[in-house]
């Protein structure tokens, strides 16, 4: 693979990359403009992710991707192998080992520590797009915290289906100041977003947009002061772990309508299993 | 008393051209303020640079703000924002242009209670039931589209939506423009009992002059970018001394 | 309460070759409190030109005219506004009201911008419109559609809602039936009574040699036309 160069990249993009990643997390929650480059997959599977990881790398990390949780899926595969070949960075599954985990969709459900460094792919960094299409005035919404529109999207929901409907990609103020979108991973997530002690960095490629969420960033979910903000999952216990604690994926069985609800988070889940047959031996 | 606008020696050019020029006025509390002129005469662009949507090249907007007289062209763009949805209003000529077409009639008069901070979902709605009232809109309404009113429907919910924060002064560009005279009757009769209710100052712009007549208890009277005339509105309408009021007053259709 | 002295006005048709019209020269006058003056001379003599002066409908061209303690020659219009919503009250010969609205709130709006509370107001325009002769049933609607005498009789009653300490009447009993112009005669009366300067204009010459103390004729004021 020395055909490539580190981490597939030449060093004058990882450079402007940097840069922005560096004002991002200077500005946490504001959305910056970055020369998105093509990358070797379509845009829509992870372009923006790939990149802002691509910048991060170094060769001693240890990379885990993963797709709504899982690591074994197509996405995660395909990306994990990317980097294995490109940047011959040493992989895992396990999320407590990982420097560097990219994720599209989720928060692993393992708490993160400092050093860590979460990369999310996000379609649509623009947390007021559906409400306003013009890019000039979101941008001076932002610019002047014009947000009062962030809560007419709040309350149509209410309005309409007598609760906030919104479950994923629910936006949240940073710092008191910018309102972001937290790319689409379901709302269950959204309290790991805050105080957490790992970087957190949010990648849009074909939106050619980065922003980020520094260790320890106050982040919290608009709401009303009578329909609060909550954190819901599927009301059951996972079917292979049985953990209650945990986001849970419906799974169908069979074509009688037969399902079952297991972890998401597949690390998770095979770490809890694999803890409870040891204890049985 | 304080006046509530002092407009002094306000001018916009567009580049040799005059948008308005030299314009100065006072606006005292409880006043509403009629601006006529053919299309072209600058009144669009004064009521623009005044609202603060146009930056003037000359003069000041002297606005009695909650800590004293300001002048709103020299304040910052956030500042002027905050003015614009607390103590301002502005109703478009066009409903399409003052609502939020694809949000619910209630999100529409709700959008400003929760632009300053509103965060409570039922007193909010219960504040959007009140002014769909006000503004002669069933209640049951509330969760449709503007898309699904009529043209006088829209525009008393564009009222509703901008005069729900209670603001002190109304920008109105042609409100009555564009709706049938029966519907227009309704709205002028609505907007007078609001402006007396409340309190309210008021600038139109207009070019119908039975408007102003019912609306407005002063009148300018702008051409090629001037103010010609002004003074009392029934004054200037039936001792007009300007000889383009007099032929703009004796070109009106009697019906 | 009402003073005009060495009042002068003229029209320039501007777009009639310039044309200057002198319509009143050296006018001058006074009403007491409740005392009512008649103006009398010729139709065209400035009898109506005087009183839209006074009220401020026409700009003065020179001398006072003092309502209260406003010099209406020279006030600014909010001054003139105020002066209109407390002080001066005008019965026109013309009923002008925003179309669709009910008759007995057209008749109870200066009491409201006054800030009289909604019932009282409406209570008070009710009693007028009673008095008056307006059935009712007319109440509700809008007088745009009365004939003549009944929008005469609404626009008498909305000027009579207020008790303004000066009013001025144009030929407030014209085109009235003997009961209800009975009626605006005692409502003039009650007006005097209760101290009010009043300025008017009666063909009616029973009705001025009933309410009038005092005549003025107008045709005094009449500039000398150059032919």
């Amino acid at each position: 693979m020395e055909d490539y160069n580190f981490a597939y990249l030449d060093e004058q993009t990882k450079r402007m990359i940097r840069r922005a990643l560096m004002k991002a997390v200077a500005i946490p929650g504001y959305q910056v403009p970055f020369a998105s480059r093509e990358m070797p997959m379509p845009y829509g599977w992870g372009t923006g992710g790939v990149q802002v990881t691509a910048a991060c790398l170094t060769p001693e990390d240890q990379l885990k991707v993963i797709d709504q949780g899982a690591d074994d899926t197509t996405n995660a595969v395909s990306i994990r192998k990317f980097f294995q070949r490109t940047a011959g960075v040493a992989v895992t599954e396990a999320t407590a080992e990982a420097t560097v985990i990219q994720t599209r969709h989720r928060i692993p459900e393992t708490p993160l520590t400092e050093g860590q460094i979460l990369v999310y792919q996000v379609p649509i960094p623009e947390p007021l797009r559906f409400l306003e299409p013009r890019e000039v005035e979101t941008r001076r919404m932002h610019a002047l915290e014009d947000y009062g529109l962030m809560h007419v999207k709040l309350y149509e929901d209410i309005a309409k289906h007598g609760e906030i409907a919104t479950s994923y990609a629910y936006p949240v103020k940073v710092e008191g100041r910018y309102v972001m979108d937290p790319s689409p991973i379901p709302k269950f997530d959204n309290p790991k977003l805050g105080g957490n002690a790992a970087l957190q960095l949010f990648g849009a490629g074909r939106e050619q947009r980065i922003y980020a969420l520094p260790p320890y960033t106050q982040v919290v979910s608009l709401d009303f002061e009578d329909h609060p903000f909550v954190a819901s999952k599927a009301d059951h216990p996972c079917a292979l772990c049985g953990a209650t604690d945990s986001y849970l994926d419906e799974v169908i069985v069979d074509d009688e309508g037969g399902r079952m609800f297991v972890c998401s988070d597949t690390d998770y889940c095979t770490g809890r299993q694999q803890a409870w047959t040891e204890d049985a031996a | 008393m304080t006046p509530l606008l002092q407009v002094k020696s306000l001018t916009k050019r567009y580049g040799p051209r005059i948008g308005c020029a030299d314009v100065s006025f006072d606006l005292y509390p409880g006043e509403v303020m009629g601006i006529v002129g053919e299309s072209g005469s600058g009144k669009s662009t004064l009521l623009g640079c005044l609202a603060g949507h146009m930056s003037p090249d000359e003069g000041q907007v002297i606005f009695d703000t909650a800590t004293g007289p300001r002048d709103t062209l020299r304040m910052t763009e956030p500042e002027r924002r905050m003015l614009s949805r607390t103590d301002w209003a502005y109703v478009h000529q066009n409903p399409r242009d003052g609502l939020r077409m694809g949000v619910s009639a209630g999100g529409n008069v709700g959008e400003r209670l929760m632009a300053v901070g509103n965060r409570h979902y039922g007193r909010i709605r219960e504040t959007a039931t009140d002014w769909l009232g006000r503004v002669e809109i069933a209640a049951d309404r509330i969760d449709d589209r503007p898309s699904a009113f009529s043209g006088g429907m829209q525009q008393r919910l564009q009222i509703a939506r901008n005069l729900v924060t209670g603001p002190r002064l109304v920008f109105m560009d042609e409100p009555t423009g564009g709706l049938d005279v029966s519907v227009q009757a309704r709205l002028l009769d609505l907007l007078r009992g609001l402006v007396r209710e409340m309190g309210l100052s008021a600038i139109i712009v207009t070019h119908d002059l039975a408007v102003v007549r019912l609306l407005a208890d002063r009148l300018m009277v702008m051409k090629s970018g001037h103010v010609i005339e002004a003074g009392l509105t029934d004054q200037v309408l039936d001792d007009p001394q300007h000889g383009y009021t007099q032929l703009l007053v004796s070109s009106v259709l009697q019906v | 309460m009402i003073t005009v002295e060495n009042l002068c006005k003229s029209f320039t048709l501007h777009n009639q070759g310039g044309t200057v019209i002198p319509v009143m020269e050296g006018a001058a006058l006074h009403v007491a409190p409740g005392e009512c003056l008649g103006l009398v001379g010729a139709s065209g003599a400035g009898k109506s030109t005087l009183m839209r002066m006074i009220y401020g409908n026409y700009l003065a061209g020179s001398g006072r005219i003092i309502v209260g303690d406003l010099d209406v020659a020279r006030a600014q219009p909010r001054e003139i506004i105020a002066l209109r919503r407390r002080t001066l009250g005008y019965v026109s010969q013309f009923l002008r009201v925003v179309p669709r609205v009910p008759t007995l709130d057209v008749v109870a709006e200066p009491l409201l911008a006054l800030g009289v509370d909604g019932g009282a107001a409406r209570e008070r325009a009710a009693g007028l419109l009673s008095r008056l002769n307006i059935p009712e049933r007319l109440w509700a609607l809008s007088p745009t559609t009365f004939s003549g005498g009944e929008q005469q009789r609404v626009n008498i009653a909305r000027g009579f809602a207020h008790d303004y300490p000066a009013l001025l009447l144009d030929e407030p009993t014209a085109s009235l039936d003997a009961a209800n112009r009975e009626t605006v005669l005692r409502l003039i009366e009650e007006a005097k009574g209760r101290g009010a300067a009043i300025l008017g204009i009666f063909h009616d010459e029973g009705a001025r040699g009933r309410v009038c103390d005092r005549l003025v004729d107008v045709t005094g004021f009449t500039p000398a036309r150059v032919a």
